[in-house]
């Protein structure tokens, strides 16, 4: 078991390391930062006078090394737009972004592994073809439009909840709804064919045999087992939930981390970039993690490896 | 006393598709009693019917299905359940994936016991220790702590008939036990329910194609084909003097010392057991039987071969003598 964290830890290490360098690089790929900083109006001077200040005279490597180096101690230098620093910003933005991704990833499940676990006990019924038609098209509706949706009918028609901004709790139900229903086809599926595939093994034949009660059968035995996938593609799909935010942030105006990349990029605020990428690859790493030592708390077999 | 388990006229069928078509059979208390065929015959449907344990989509009804005195047809799923694991418990041919991946040996035994007994785990566990000791697993306490993963085949059928016995079951149905092992490991689990039934004063319904598991265990054998018990008779007479040309056929497969020439090739019964569609009627074997002829595909009577041996066939007791197959 610890071996196979130590092993999972060593190579999340070696991810993160792969994405600060790919998020350094792609900033200066865009182009000459000193240009698009100083503005269209700059002369040739103001230009010179930012690279100086900005250190982007010095060659790659150097300002390569200078951020890593000052970023493995939290330290992501200073923000060129919001006179903050980027360590701050990030703080600050992140509870928001994390609150919306974790009551999006509890809808979500909220909703899934029960009506998974339905379709799978009804299979083959009106119940199961409704669940399935259910999932399709929650998959082919567009994150976007159905926040407009819901905001023209929670929010203007009904006006029962608040369309934009995070002053309440009530502010973030709307685009929690919407973040899980990116979730939501794909852990139904997945809950409903592990669940047949469960209920149907010889161990459950054995559970029913020596004369377990339903509940008993279908919770504790056959859904164990089910969730072994369920729990590796839902840490992933926090992931997304975390990453994809970024179009619910900026629909419901929410000013989470994922607006915040979304601001720097447009204005090229590079600091911001690199340092939301690296917090989301960190989130995202951090949560595979997690899943691979829960699917060894579920699954004996993973965890001599 | 009445039989422990009394089957008539068994029926089972899914969808359009009758597996069992009215099997009569009894299990005498502490007899080993075998249910013998070869694949798709219906032997484990008629088992897994016993059990209320048929997949979904199996149909199941019968003229008389009776468990110590209890018609198991009247009984409630809740109430089926009850019986379960309790008075009548039931092992399968695959011990490898017959136990759940998830959890440890011990949790799996010992929810039994707590199901159907209630007490506490500690006492379940205790109990399962000593089963398995009982059932020949050295160094129970370990085991009880491991998954199923990390136990070969043949200890995860021992703890298989342990978990069975963690009630004190009446009647234990086992659904070719052996098949998935290895032959000394087979033997090994053969002697192990032999001495179980004489030490526990079990009953054991044991399913399987193999004749010389029969001839070492059983004292009563039903002879399956086509969803019909063909032949009963207690085993010693059935060996000496088969009746239904399918039983005599099926022995004529296996060698058996005294009774086969050398110089004379083993017998086989051409083609396979055919899918009964609804609406057949007469003997289903006669598409394969040497003897058939036109009345065969009327309706076919039991015949009295014994005390306790009959079988379903148009033709006399004595036939064998006048026409030697």
């Amino acid at each position: 078991m610890l071996r196979l964290i130590a092993r999972r830890l060593a190579l999340g290490v070696l991810v993160a390391l792969t994405v600060m360098t790919l998020a350094f690089l792609l900033t200066r790929l865009s182009g000459d930062l000193a240009v698009s900083i100083a503005g269209p109006q700059a002369t040739q001077a103001d230009v010179e006078i930012i690279r100086k200040a900005y250190g982007l005279d010095r060659p790659l490597y150097v300002q390569f090394f200078a951020w890593t180096g000052r970023a493995m101690v939290g330290d992501f230098g200073q923000s060129y737009f919001f006179k903050d620093s980027v360590a701050n910003l990030i703080q600050k933005r992140l509870p928001i972004t994390l609150t919306l991704g974790l009551v999006g990833l509890s809808l979500a499940l909220l909703i899934s592994l029960p009506l998974g676990i339905l379709a799978a006990l009804r299979e083959n019924t009106w119940i199961d073809r409704g669940v399935t038609l259910f999932t399709m098209v929650g998959q082919a509706v567009p994150s976007f439009w159905l926040a407009l949706i819901l905001m023209i009918v929670l929010g203007l028609q009904l006006g029962i909840l608040p369309i934009s901004g995070t002053g309440t709790w009530q502010h973030f139900v709307m685009p929690g709804i919407v973040l899980a229903f990116t979730a939501i086809p794909a852990l139904t599926r997945l809950t409903r064919s592990g669940m047949i595939e469960a209920m149907a093994s010889d161990y459950i034949r054995t559970a029913r045999a020596k004369g377990l009660s339903r509940a008993r059968i279908i919770f504790k035995h056959a859904l164990r087992n089910a969730a072994i996938p369920v729990v590796s593609i839902a840490a992933v799909q926090l992931g997304f939930m975390l990453g994809g935010s970024i179009v619910i942030e900026t629909v419901f105006a929410l000013h989470g981390v994922g607006y915040l990349g979304w601001e720097s990029i447009a204005k090229n605020d590079f600091p911001v970039v690199q340092a939301v990428v690296l917090v989301l690859a960190v989130f995202y790493i951090g949560l595979t993690l997690l899943a691979d030592i829960l699917n060894a708390l579920l699954d004996p077999r993973l965890r001599t490896g | 006393m009445s039989a422990l388990l009394d089957v008539e006229e068994l029926q089972v069928t899914f969808g359009r598709t009758a597996a069992v078509r009215g099997a009569s059979f009894r299990v005498e208390r502490g007899e080993t009693h075998c249910l013998v065929g070869e694949s798709g015959c219906g032997k484990s449907v008629t088992a897994l019917a016993v059990m209320s344990l048929l997949a979904r989509g199996g149909q199941r009804s019968a003229k008389r299905m009776r468990f110590a005195g209890t018609d198991l047809t009247s009984l409630s799923d809740r109430e089926m359940a009850r019986l379960r694991g309790n008075r009548m418990a039931m092992i399968f041919q695959e011990p490898m994936t017959s136990l759940n991946p998830a959890f440890t040996i011990g949790s799996q035994m010992a929810e039994v016991m707590t199901r159907h007994k209630g007490g506490s785990r500690a006492a379940a566990l205790d109990r399962a220790a000593e089963l398995m000791g009982r059932v020949g697993i050295t160094a129970p306490g370990m085991r009880l702590g491991q998954f199923p993963h990390q136990l070969s085949g043949g200890l995860r059928q021992r703890v298989m008939i342990a978990m069975a016995l963690m009630c004190d079951p009446e009647l234990l149905i086992a659904d070719e036990p052996t098949t998935a092992l290895d032959v000394t490991v087979q033997a090994q689990i053969l002697r192990l329910l032999a001495n179980l039934k004489r030490e526990l004063g079990l009953s054991i319904l044991l399913i399987t194609h193999d004749l010389g598991i029969v001839a070492r265990v059983a004292d009563h054998v039903s002879v399956m084909y086509a969803g019909e018990v063909v032949e009963r008779a207690p085993t010693a007479e059935l060996f000496r003097a088969p009746q239904h040309p399918y039983t005599r056929g099926l022995l004529s497969c296996v060698p058996v010392p005294g009774r086969v020439q050398r110089d004379r090739p083993l017998g086989s019964i051409p083609g396979v057991v055919p899918a009964i569609g609804p609406g057949f009627a007469g003997c289903a074997f006669r598409s394969r039987c040497a003897h058939a002829d036109e009345t065969c595909a009327r309706a076919i009577p039991r015949r009295q071969a014994g005390d306790a041996h009959d079988y379903l066939c148009r033709l006399e007791p004595d036939w064998a003598e006048l026409q030697p197959a």
